[in-house]
Order: structure tokens, then sequence, then C-alpha cells
């Protein structure tokens, strides 16, 4: 039993890193194909049918490209910190719920790797370690545009990390539990049951939040080209610059999942769909939403970001916070 | 007014479209207000509207080059073709050795021979594309339209001086049906009319 436990944890952990690597990898042809069309562009076109191999090119690339280390910069520091946002963005998806359990030649399969009781805490909180990846390369790299690109991070990291945790305070305090599977488990039984319709206001938060957790447009100040050339990556190269992209892609998923998990239902049956696909549709329209929004909307500077979620969204979530804990009293 | 008239005339209205700009706020309470009132008017979501509505419209404006190309104006001076006479597919050129004399970058060379019937053929016709700067005074001086500038304007080489032999420019026996007639420089395109446009000036 305890060598089944340990084989069964080892390939699911396996499967979590192939399935969303190669995901991460397909979500940056997505996106370049949703934002050429939103631009009457067609994107990448010539490498394989409608560009599809383009991905397998950028990866061949990235792969071959020199692994080049300035000479100012900290080296060990340089070389450390995208492994910190790959894999914290990865370790994040331990305790992420992504199916219902399923049975494989009557052995039950739990699509979870680690189904412990402070799930929603470990999520975010190992989401916001990832922002560390930013921050010490562009400290590390030795370069003024990368040193701006740190800055951005700390600001960012200092605004929305708030508003997430007192966004999903509410739904907390309603469901009772911070395992994301008590979350999916409270809202069985169709879409009157999601938490969404209970707490509009934090789920519009927490979605904001999310857009600034993974760096996306209205608040991708930490490597915007036209003011940091590339922020805290400027320096960065190949595999080391592609851990971040991954890792930045990963949370996007993660994002999803967590949204889709805590809001919308999670990965129960809707309707006539089943739950597994119910949930990835709900993810992908997540994905489709993160690309949607940076085709549509400018970015923000860095403090509006901090007007907005200080003086904007924080006290939207502690009323919103106090409005639920009134309800439930009575 | 018709024909020429309505070009004549001068008093064009310029159609300036003035940008309402609301009075920026002074207080902190009208600084609110604002942002209450963009926030509610729901202004975001009319920026995802278009987007969206851009992408289902699906009206694509790329053109993949070097499977698709844009048509050139007939009057674009690419790299130079040597034409025949449509009937019995002689050459037009009569070796008079106009376009070598008026030729700036002095990048045509001719070499001539009489024919049996007395009659004079270039035996070689060259011009140096390295030195060529396709500014269409062959194709305008020369009496005959033998020498006129084609469509094909993709001459990028790895020499730095490319040289265009007769047998390059020449069009070849078996494809004298496809020779398009140069209609002489200066030629109007086609859809002239069409294009004409008021001067935007009121003096």
């Amino acid at each position: 039993m305890e060598s089944a436990f340990v084989i069964e944890t080892i390939i699911k952990i396996l499967v979590v890193l192939g399935l969303f690597s190669a995901l991460a990898g397909f979500a940056t042809y997505v996106e370049r194909k949703v934002l050429a069309f939103m631009q009457r562009r067609l994107g990448p076109m010539h490498v394989g049918p409608w560009g599809l191999l383009q991905v397998l090119a950028d990866g061949i690339k990235l792969f071959t490209k020199e692994d080049f280390i300035p000479q100012g910069a900290n080296r060990i520091i340089f070389m450390i910190a995208p492994v910190i946002t790959a894999a914290s963005a990865f370790i994040a998806m331990a305790a992420i719920p992504m199916f219902p359990e399923f049975t494989i030649g009557g052995y039950t399969v739990r699509p979870i790797i680690s189904d412990i009781n402070v799930g929603l805490l470990f999520v975010l909180g190992v989401m916001a370690i990832g922002l560390y990846g930013p921050l010490l390369a562009g400290m590390a790299s030795g370069n003024k545009w990368s040193l701006l690109g740190a800055a951005r991070t700390a600001v960012q990291f200092l605004s929305y990390e708030v508003v997430t945790g007192l966004s999903v305070l509410a739904p907390v305090m309603i469901v009772g539990s911070l395992s994301l599977i008590d979350f999916n488990n409270y809202q069985a039984g169709g879409i009157s049951n999601w938490l969404v319709w209970k707490q509009p206001v934090a789920f519009i938060l927490f979605l904001i939040a999310g857009f600034a957790e993974t760096n996306r447009t209205p608040f991708d100040l930490l490597e915007h080209e036209a003011e940091v050339i590339s922020g805290y990556a400027t320096e960065y190269s190949g595999m080391r610059w592609g851990m971040f992209f991954i890792g930045e892609y990963a949370n996007m998923f993660t994002i999803g999942f967590l949204a889709s998990l805590i809001f919308l239902g999670g990965f129960n049956d809707l309707g006539f769909i089943p739950g597994a696909i119910a949930i990835l549709l709900k993810v992908f329209f997540f994905i489709f939403l993160f690309i949607w929004a940076r085709a549509s909307w400018p970015h923000i500077r860095p403090d509006q970001l901090m007007w907005l979620c200080w003086k904007v969204l924080m006290p939207i979530a502690v009323i919103n916070v106090v409005i639920t804990g009134i309800v439930m009293m009575f | 007014m018709n024909g020429l008239e309505q070009f004549k005339d001068r008093n064009v209205s310029q159609n300036y479209y003035r940008v309402k700009i609301e009075p920026y706020p002074k207080t902190p309470w009208e600084r609110f207000k604002r942002v209450v009132r963009r926030s509610l008017r729901l202004e975001l979501f009319v920026g995802l509207k278009i987007t969206l509505m851009e992408m289902l419209r699906f009206k694509i404006h790329t053109i993949q080059y070097p499977k698709e190309k844009l048509p050139i104006s007939p009057r674009y001076r690419a790299v130079h073709k040597l034409l025949r006479l449509l009937e019995s597919g002689n050459e037009r050129c009569i070796g008079c050795g106009l376009c070598e004399k008026i030729c700036i970058s002095n990048c045509i060379r001719i070499d001539t021979r009489p024919d049996e019937n007395g009659r004079k053929i270039p035996t070689e016709y060259t011009i140096n594309f390295g030195r060529c700067i396709f500014c269409g005074y062959c194709a305008e001086v020369c009496p005959e339209l033998a020498i006129v500038h084609g469509q094909d304007y993709e001459h990028a080489s790895e020499q730095r001086a490319q040289f265009a032999l007769k047998e390059d420019m020449l069009t070849p026996l078996d494809k004298l049906k496809e020779q398009k007639e140069y209609p002489g420089f200066g030629a109007p395109t086609p859809a002239a009319d069409k294009l004409i446009k008021k001067t935007p000036l009121a003096y």
C-alpha cells in the first residue's frame, strides 16, 4: 500500500510537470494566434499547418541559445532566480485537484498530488514565493532596467497580495474549509450552487488580483518593454528566460484552476457535460480572458496599481468580508 | 458641377471633428465621482467587445508575402525586359544605342551587327544591376518600346554587381503569347480616374 502510494504520487508529479510544461508551450501559441486574430493578423503561419509547430521551433531555439551571464551580475543568484519562478509555479499545482476521481483497473486515482487541509493557503503562499524570482533576477542582473523591474516587482507584490488574501477570505468563511476539494464539494449540484452568485464581488477582486499575480497585461509592469526594455528579464537568454516564461504560463493555469474551483463550481458535472471537461472549459475560458484582456486594455503605472489595490480594492474586500460575516451571523 | 469642374472647386470644407474633453476634476470629491462614473459605465468592457468582434468577424489583412503578393502599379520600375514584335517574333531592338547613351549611371552596354537584311540587331545587351538606379530613362527614350521595365521586383542577389544578359531579359519565343504590352513610360494606372482626389487646400 505504501509503495503503491509512492509510485502513484511520482507518476502524478511527472504527469503534472510534463503536461503543464507542454500546455504552457501550447498557451504561447494560442496567445499569439488569438492576439493576432484580434488585431486582424494571422500570427505564426509558416512552421507546420497554421504554424502549429511554432511551439517546437521556439523550444529548440530556447534550448540551443547561448546561456549568457553578464559580467557585473551576481552569478549564483542570477542562475537561481528563474528556477524559483518555474519551481514555485509547479509546486503550487501540488495542492490543486485538477479533475474528479476516476478508476483505472479497480484502482481509484485522485488527481491531486497532495490533499492537504490548507490547500488554498498553500497554493497562494507558493505562488507568492514565485515573485521572488523576478525580484532576485532584477537585483542580481547588474542592469538598471532589471533593477527597475525588480523595484516594480516589489511594488506589485506589496499591492496585490492583500487583495488576494482578503478576497478569498469571504468564500473561505462560507465554506468553512481551506481544502479545495471541500470548495468543490460545497458547490455540487448545478450552476445555481456556484459560489460566484453568493460572492460576486470576491470573484471580481480575485480575478483582478490574479491578473496582478501572473503579471498579465493590465498589470504587466515588471517587463513592459516600452518602459523598462524587458524589466527583470533584460539580461536573460535561452532556457533561463524560458523558465520565467514557463512559470508565468503555469501560473496562468493555476489561477484559472483556482478561480474555477473556488467560484465556478470546480469539477462538478455541469448538466450533460462531465466534470473533467467542465473544469477544462472553465480553465480555458480564463486563459482566453487573460489573452483577451491583453489585446484590449492598456497597462497601468506602478503608482496606479498601488492606488487601485490599496485605496479601492482593499476597502471593498474588507467591506465584503464584514458583510459576509454579518449575513452568516444572522 | 460635373467633369473637371468639381476638381477646380477649392472650397474644401475640412471635416474636422472636435474631441469633447470634460473639465479636469479639481477637488477630491470630483475625482471620486469620476472614478465611480467611469467604473459604472463599464468602459473597459467596450474595449473587450471591440477586440472580440474583430476576432469573430475575422477580416484578416495579412499578406503572406512569399506566397501571396500585392499587385503593383504598371508604372513600377522593376527589372528590365526586352520585348519582341508580337506577329513575327523578331526582336524590337534596332540597336540605335539611345538607351546606352542616356543611361545616367552608365550601366547599359550594347554590341550590334548588321544582319543579312542589312538591319542592325543587338548581339549583346547587358545591364549592370549593381549600378542601375532604375530611373527609367532607357525605357522612356526607347523609340521602339523594346526595353521596358517589368514587374519583377525581387532582385536581391548574393553578388554585389548583378549583370543581366540579353537572354535574361529577352522574351523567350515560346512565351511570346504571354508578353504584356508596355503602356509606355508615364502611362496612367488603370484606375487612375478613381484615384483622383481634391487637393485639400483652400486659397
